[in-house]
């Protein structure tokens, strides 16, 4: 088999070989090309890029597992790594029923972020960034799962409990502890039960906008939300808020009101 | 024509990997009348067709006992042919070590004759066993043709019981699930471990319980043996793969005890160096990834549920 398969991808190449100028007359480069061979990556490039220019670019650098554990929990952190400004992230999966997981605006706070998805399939998971030209730099990873993460209900929704702890905060702040340059890590859990709308007789239910500001308001990230992001969300950020006392304040489906201070 | 010719011969090709999904089990002697049927220490695979655990039989004269049946129907019917035939006695009992699917997804292959498991592993069998064989189809295919999980029919229980000229010894743990049947035969100083116990393949911690497994090893540590037939992995005439598998799970504990404690998210966590002194262990990468994916979630919760 694989000396067939060799021969066959010889094949393959030499005929791309013999179609140099078709190639550029489309400007179809290197970085352009999925390297996660998607069959939905030109729909997504529509639908949640709008079309607009992008590259592949291993500069943004998505972790997440090759296999999911637990469809409901996929662990997923990007981080963009010498682009200079960026001006918001989006997060999605090309295969689940529900695309969008995320957009991040990091206004002073490092383009990286650290949270959990529900897939209900194998998927990529992308991270597209951004930046002030206009160009979206695209990364990903394919995780493989078993299934099922977003057309059932969550573990509150079984439970019952959703209700006793809705909207609660809890968090906890590492300074010096984000990285290379001694910026602060910041962690926090919303209490919440994330609601796709996909599991029977449960309608769509979820935080909607999370903003991370100081006391004197400056504003260090925005968090759009959507459906895929995991229950009761853990989110993970690193910024330089010199010490000084945070807030959390944002809204959810069904205007609900989250605020907490993070001190 | 070129084009073609290579299609005939993929189509060639896969329907011979396709008609070739026997299993080629071996039985190697480990004692007197006591065998074993080595799994590979891989994960999961269409290569292997999930044949990743140790089973095990031995002849007592009044019929043959078989400690685990492995992952599918056609494991079970290729186990049971290999101990009838090398035994020369039929199978009058088998006993599943705990509810994980590659160690008891042959029983089928046994109907009929009592299959016994301790009542927490009958218990977690009945709520999981749908959901794993669902899983190993979708990872291997058709290697699980007619697979239907056939669960255990009689509670074993701790203490000796006797059949033919064998004296066995059975002790309930849990730790790497809800419910861990370790076995002596006091006649050959044999102990079947299951997989309390991994040789040189990294443990699997789906529903473990860290502490509970550590206090499980201390037990089998005390117990006097000749030799340990692991669930994955070589038998040992040693403690060596006691004291290797407490090593790692301790450190295991301990390291994402510092990734929560230090800030780690769990993707990050997924992806920190693993120390040289595990390199030993097949599969290592994968599952510490997966133990990640278990056991990060409680941690983190307990971190930030506490304060």
């Amino acid at each position: 088999m694989p000396a067939v398969l060799t021969i066959a991808w010889l094949f393959v190449r030499a005929s791309f070989a013999a179609m140099p100028i078709a190639l550029s007359a489309a400007q179809a480069t290197d970085s352009q090309v999925d390297p996660l061979g998607s069959p939905q990556w030109e729909f997504m490039h529509r639908t949640i890029l709008d079309g607009a220019p992008y590259a592949f670019d291993s500069r943004v650098v998505v972790m997440t597992p090759a296999s999911a554990e637990d469809a409901m929990n996929v662990p997923v952190s990007f981080r963009v790594e010498g682009l200079g400004t960026v001006e918001r992230v989006v997060v999605f999966a090309d295969l689940n029923p529900i695309h969008k997981v995320l957009v991040f605006h990091p206004h002073a706070a490092r383009a990286a972020l650290g949270f959990r998805v529900k897939i209900e399939q194998a998927t990529p998971i992308r991270a597209a960034a951004l930046t002030a030209d206009g160009v979206w730099h695209v990364g990903g990873a394919w995780v493989d799962a078993a299934g099922g993460g977003c057309t059932a209900p969550g573990y509150s929704r079984t439970a019952g409990t959703w209700y006793e702890t809705l909207g609660q905060v809890r968090h906890h702040r590492w300074p010096g502890a984000g990285g290379v340059d001694a910026v602060e890590r910041l962690r926090l859990q919303v209490m919440h039960p994330m609601d796709t709308g996909l599991a029977e007789g449960i309608p769509a239910f979820y935080l909607e906008r999370l903003e991370v500001t100081d006391d004197e308001g400056r504003r260090y990230a925005t968090l759009e939300l959507f459906e895929p992001v995991s229950e009761n969300p853990y989110f993970t950020l690193d910024l330089d808020a010199g010490g000084r006392p945070l807030r959390l304040s944002g809204h959810d489906l069904n205007g609900n009101r989250v605020e907490a201070e993070l001190d | 024509m070129r084009v073609s010719c290579l299609f005939v011969l993929c189509v060639v090709a896969a329907t011979v990997a396709a008609s070739d999904q026997r299993y080629r089990l071996a039985a190697t002697r480990i004692a007197p009348d006591t065998w074993l049927v080595r799994g590979s220490t891989a994960h999961f695979s269409m290569a292997n067709g999930g044949n990743i655990a140790n089973c095990a039989f031995i002849a007592t004269g009044s019929g043959a006992v078989v400690i685990d049946t492995g992952p599918s129907a056609r494991y079970g019917e290729a186990l049971r042919a290999l101990v009838e035939h090398t035994t020369g006695e039929p199978v009058v009992r088998v006993y599943n070590t705990h509810h994980h699917p590659d160690h008891f997804l042959g029983n089928q292959a046994f109907a009929g004759i009592p299959i016994h498991a301790l009542p927490d592993t009958r218990r977690a069998m009945a709520e999981q066993a749908e959901a794993f064989s669902d899983n190993l189809y979708r990872l291997l295919g058709t290697w699980m043709k007619g697979t239907v999980p056939h669960l255990p029919t009689v509670d074993a229980l701790p203490g000796e019981i006797s059949i033919g000229s064998r004296r066995l010894e059975l002790f309930a743990y849990r730790g790497h699930t809800a419910g861990d049947l370790v076995i002596l035969d006091h006649a050959t100083g044999t102990l079947f471990v299951g997989d309390l116990v991994f040789n040189h393949r990294a443990p699997t911690t789906p529903n473990a319980d860290l502490a509970a497994w550590q206090s499980a090893l201390q037990g089998i540590a005390g117990t006097p043996f000749e030799r340990i037939v692991p669930g994955h992995g070589d038998v040992a005439a040693h403690s060596r793969p006691i004291s290797e598998t407490a090593d790692y799970l301790q450190w295991l504990a301990g390291r994402i005890d510092e990734a929560v404690g230090t800030g780690r998210s769990m993707a990050e966590t997924l992806f920190l160096p693993i120390p040289r002194r595990f390199d030993a262990h097949d599969t290592l990468v994968e599952e510490y990834r997966r133990s990640v994916m278990h056991l990060y979630p409680g941690v983190e919760h307990a971190f930030f549920h506490a304060e």
